[in-house]
């Protein structure tokens, strides 16, 4: 007890005099959520624009939810911003005739522009002619499973940061203090592994904690406006087994590497690729089909979408033991690995 | 238990190279016993075997009647190996290594300021490891080895890399740690450290041991001269070769040596010719024991046997 005590103690000691890496566990995670947080705003998507010149009812009549208006004074001068990309597409009203103009570059946007205009016409048609429509629409919303950004952005970069602190962490500490001898001398000294490796888990839960309550307190602010569900609380449990799945992996890295820069490039080798494959820093549902079935193979996604669940979703028990499972589970074998590949010395 | 170390055909082999071949000897309690060498020799390997820390491929090792292969906690506690100067956890300072040697074996909080003052250190407590010069840093490295007193202490080229006062500062350690009837095993490749400290001294080359004995009798049985060094200009070397019992003269810029095996007669000479100004005496050396049972200088790299 004493001796894993005095490990902790110097072990914390030492990350917090490494100011490098208190700014890629903390600073830097943090500046990515800053960043894609602001530019992604609440909304997924942006409205289409179109350029009127004139006014007329049907023109009044465009959807003012989905379509941003945008004025010129004379036709030609919005079908001369059409040709050069400023705008998808341009309309004006004579008359009867709606004269629309789109661009062939931006398929998408100027079908839809079309799309709208065509209902728009449709839908005067029918009242003018007096006679009841055919055919109706009845529309409603389904039960949304998409997520605003800031709420994907926060479990997925906060995942990546845990993964970052543990795995290097653990890494970098074993390669230094063999490389040292530190770790010789406590081979000779009467210590268990255990208490080796108790300490370096209390100290990365602690950064884990410390990550958690940073992050998620910068995205509850008014700027990011996220919102707590009430099982937040259970991100509590998903982060001790998120820490513990990603230390075994520093573990294993740092079971062979010999100097820090090997450790560092093989830890860098294996959780930023996982973090893209994840979906921590674009949202995985816009990915292949392939990428989102092979991202559940990786521990990382299983630890955001766990901490998206608990924080955002209300989430139950049940709903949690499977993520943490996965991670424990990735943790033990990984570890188990470590072990055989350890080496006290050089 | 009679010995606190048994060492019996102990091998060691990397690749097809023999670093350590079929040695024996054993340590008796309270004794300081030297391993003597050039680089190279597979001090180190001997040594690193007796702690532990590596396996041997043949022979045997007993520590205080104990294997200390595999990892044995129960043996740990009684032996203390001095590691080298930079085994340090960063950031901490002197006295807070220490406590944490405290915390690692368990032992009162208090023996860190002792061991401390013990080798002398007590100013440099709070200072940081990295502020420390080598000297102190070698003698921090004793004073984790001392902490929870060990009944076998290892020091391996304790006095790599210091300057001579430094040397003399970490001798004195090592004698203050005897007077507690500690067993010290000692690896070295300088003579006057092996013959200031131990009381038998291994002689070690290529992988083998070639005498075991207390540094007097291995000069004694050398029968080496003992030579009789004066100013360049103290007399003619003429004069100096019909001086009582001079066997031969050699002169050169630095000095006039006169080479003698009845060194009383002839400084006796000497003194009557009113001729002892600015004399030296040297006796056979551990170096001398080492020429004549290899051919090279303690301070020749070992060469890689084949």
């Amino acid at each position: 007890m004493r001796a894993w005590w005095s490990l902790s103690k110097a072990m914390f000691k030492g990350l917090l005099a490494d100011k490098t890496a208190l700014f890629f566990y903390f600073l830097f995670p943090l500046m990515f959520l800053v960043l894609f947080g602001l530019l992604l705003g609440s909304s997924t998507t942006s409205k289409v624009t179109i350029g009127v010149t004139g006014d007329g009812p049907l023109i009044r009549a465009l959807p003012a939810k989905v379509v941003t208006t945008k004025h010129y004074d004379t036709f030609a001068s919005a079908v001369d911003a059409v040709r050069k990309g400023d705008i998808p597409a341009a309309i004006s009203e004579r008359g009867d005739v709606v004269e629309l103009r789109y661009s062939a570059t931006d398929q998408v946007a100027a079908g839809t522009v079309q799309g709208i205009v065509q209902s728009v016409v449709g839908e005067a048609n029918v009242q003018v002619s007096g006679r009841p429509p055919q055919f109706t629409v009845r529309a409603a919303q389904v039960e949304d499973e998409s997520f605003q950004p800031i709420q994907y952005l926060t479990s997925g970069l906060l995942a990546w940061a845990i993964a970052m602190s543990a795995a290097f962490g653990a890494a970098m500490n074993l390669v230094i203090w063999r490389r040292n001898q530190v770790l010789r001398r406590l081979r000779m000294s009467p210590v268990s592994p255990a208490a080796v490796v108790g300490a370096r888990i209390g100290v990365s839960l602690v950064v884990a904690i410390a990550q958690a309550a940073v992050f998620i307190g910068v995205a509850m602010t008014p700027a990011f406006g996220l919102q707590l569900r009430g099982s937040w609380w259970l991100a509590l449990p998903l982060l001790v087994a998120g820490t513990l799945a990603f230390l075994a992996i520093g573990l294993l890295v740092g079971s062979f590497a010999r100097t820090e820069e090997a450790a560092s490039a093989a830890v860098n080798l294996i959780v930023l690729p996982m973090a893209f494959l994840s979906g921590v820093f674009f949202p995985i549902d816009g990915m292949p089909d392939w990428v989102q079935d092979v991202s559940w193979l990786m521990p990382m996604r299983h630890l955001s979408s766990g901490l998206l669940d608990v924080l955002v979703r209300d989430a139950t028990i049940g709903s949690v033991l499977v993520p943490m499972g996965v991670l424990l589970g990735f943790a033990a074998v990984v570890t188990l690995i470590a072990t055989r590949v350890f080496s006290w010395d050089t | 238990m009679s010995s606190a170390i048994e060492v019996a055909g102990l091998t060691k082999r990397y690749d097809d190279r023999t670093v350590v071949d079929a040695i024996d000897f054993s340590v008796g309690h309270g004794e300081c016993f030297g391993i003597l060498g050039p680089n190279g020799a597979g001090k180190t390997t001997t040594l690193e075997m007796i702690e532990g820390l590596r396996r041997p491929d043949g022979g045997s090792v007993s520590v205080l009647g104990s294997s200390p292969w595999p990892r044995d906690t129960t043996l740990l506690r009684r032996i203390g190996v001095q590691l080298q100067a930079s085994a340090f956890i960063e950031h901490l300072s002197a006295i807070q290594q220490l406590h944490t040697v405290t915390d690692l074996y368990g032992v009162p909080t208090a023996r860190a300021v002792e061991v401390l003052a013990q080798v002398g250190l007590a100013d440099a407590a709070d200072r940081d490891v990295d502020a420390l010069s080598g000297g102190q840093r070698q003698r921090l490295s004793i004073a984790c080895a001392l902490v929870h007193h060990p009944e076998v202490l290892f020091l391996d080229e304790p006095s790599a890399g210091l300057d001579p006062v430094s040397r003399h500062n970490l001798w004195d350690v090592v004698r203050s740690v005897r007077s507690d009837d500690t067993t010290v095993v000692i690896t070295t490749h300088h003579m006057d450290e092996a013959e200031q400290l131990c009381d038998r001294v291994a002689i070690m080359d290529r992988g083998e041991i070639l005498a075991i004995d207390t540094p007097a009798e291995l000069v004694r049985q050398l029968d080496a001269p003992t030579r009789l060094m004066l100013p360049p200009d103290a007399m003619s070397i003429d004069d100096a070769r019909h001086i009582d019992g001079v066997e031969s003269v050699e002169h050169d810029a630095g000095a006039l040596t006169l080479v003698t095996r009845r060194a009383a007669d002839s400084i006796q000479a000497l003194a009557a010719v009113g001729s002892l100004d600015g004399l030296q005496v040297r006796s056979g050396t551990l170096e001398d024991v080492f020429i004549t049972l290899t051919g090279r200088h303690l301070g020749d790299q070992a060469e890689e046997t084949a």
